[in-house]
């Protein structure tokens, strides 16, 4: 799975490329919670771009309640944006769209997280 | 008929469900509305225009607790789980038998109220000449049984059946060959564990998999269930919540939900979901929105294998 990962004043914005699915989920687990350690840390909010994932499965969703739990208990912030159609649709079935907070596009999600401009 | 009937008596999890006046009569007023303008004199075109209604208007899910039956010719009656279903299986049954001694295989998926409590209800049991096997993996099965009949809590014991039943205790992970079926129960993670059974006759296959939690994390587990719905013509799966809540709030309560049942039939290449379980909260308007969501689910994640989805309901018969 293939990962772009850029600062953005207060946030760091991590783009995740591909289907997350049970063969890339750790991966994606790995890359998350390590991310949002540091920025915690370093008091930035994780955006997930995620205009380049074209489906994710339980086995993802999964890894978005671990950093969501992870951000509640370490005061960290993680933000969704930018979701595909299909992958908004599955969001919505699974209720998933409760669990994180989810962004039309990435410029909203680093206003709403006060790291725009 | 060589092929397989699955008749379901009861599909609601946890507790019985009943539909309230109030339910019924707003079903009322919907189809009430609906029919204005409609020449609607005789019941057969009442009828045809009930077909037209949306399903949870026209319809309830039911609220007995599980129960289903698999019929096939020359095979004998097989009977999963023992919910409240269990009672109008049972009266079924006997009309179906008219007088002639029964012979009943049941298998449990566990021991919970909910799966055991129409048994005192199932009247060939009280009737001499019917004989009755109970099948279940857990160490407790006729303890179960015999318990929930004893005082206070129940006014006949068990000891005063009348019908010659036996308890029967399966090994996991093997087949046998009970009741024209080749069969094998696989362990499922729920609180003092359960079992799903994976039923082979005449070339199709059914698995009856309920209260079972899908630990995401665990991908041998995943595997095992992938191999346990491989190819299966029906897979009857608990899909009592949303993934959101099952995995959250409601992790560890032995259940498990409509994404992971689509997913695991996709994979295992099984031709048709039905979702089954229901949380006894859902109305029947929201059961009906989980199943339309379940379909499209389906639809945007379909590979090369489509797969059928269909919520269950108290009397829904699928031929296979």
């Amino acid at each position: 799975m293939e990962f772009t990962e850029r600062p953005a004043g207060k946030a760091v914005v991590l783009a995740p490329a591909g289907r997350i699915d049970m063969s890339t989920s750790e991966q994606f687990r790995d890359r998350v919670l390590a991310l949002l350690d540091t920025s915690t840390k370093a008091q930035q909010a994780v955006v997930l771009d995620f205009s380049g994932v074209d489906y994710i499965s339980s086995a993802g969703l999964r890894v978005l309640m671990l950093a969501a739990k992870q951000a509640r208990t370490s005061g960290g912030t993680v933000v969704v944006a930018a979701l595909q159609p299909v992958v908004l649709e599955i969001f919505q079935i699974s209720r998933f769209d409760k669990v994180v907070t989810c962004h039309p596009g990435v410029s909203e999600a680093l206003a709403a997280v006060g790291a725009a401009g | 008929m060589d092929n397989m009937q699955v008749r379901f008596w009861g599909t609601r999890g946890s507790i019985p469900a009943a539909l309230t006046a109030q339910m019924l009569r707003d079903k009322l007023v919907h189809a009430l509305v609906a029919a204005a303008g409609h020449n609607i004199d005789t019941a057969e075109k009442a009828r045809a225009f009930t077909d037209t209604l949306p399903f949870p208007i026209s319809h309830t899910f039911g609220g007995n607790s599980s129960c289903v039956e698999l019929q096939a010719d020359g095979a004998a009656r097989v009977l999963l789980d023992m919910g409240s279903g269990a009672r109008p299986a049972g009266l079924d049954a006997l009309r179906q038998l008219a007088g002639k001694p029964g012979e009943f295989h049941i298998f449990m998926s566990h021991l919970h109220w909910d799966h055991i409590m129409g048994f005192p209800f199932f009247t060939p049991a009280y009737i001499p000449g019917h004989s009755i096997r109970i099948y279940g993996c857990h160490a407790e099965l006729e303890h179960a049984f015999r318990r929930q009949q004893a005082p206070p809590s129940f006014p006949v014991d068990f000891s005063k059946m009348g019908a010659r039943i036996e308890f029967v205790q399966l090994e996991p992970g093997r087949y046998y060959e009970i009741a024209g079926y080749r069969v094998m129960a696989k362990p499922q993670a729920h609180g003092g564990d359960s079992y799903g059974y994976r039923f082979e006759r005449g070339g199709k296959t059914v698995v009856y998999s309920t209260d079972s939690e899908h630990k995401l994390e665990d991908y041998a587990e995943t595997d095992s269930f992938i191999e346990f719905f491989r190819t299966a013509d029906l897979v009857i799966f608990d899909a009592m919540y949303s993934l959101a809540d099952a995995i959250s709030v409601k992790e560890d309560w032995g259940h498990s939900s409509n994404v992971v049942g689509v997913e695991l039939c996709q994979l295992a290449q099984a031709k048709h979901l039905v979702l089954f379980h229901h949380e006894p909260a859902y109305d029947d308007a929201t059961i009906e929105r989980v199943w339309r969501e379940t379909q499209r689910l389906e639809e945007i994640t379909r590979g090369e294998h489509p797969v059928q989805v269909t919520a269950a309901y108290d009397g829904l018969q699928i031929a296979l």
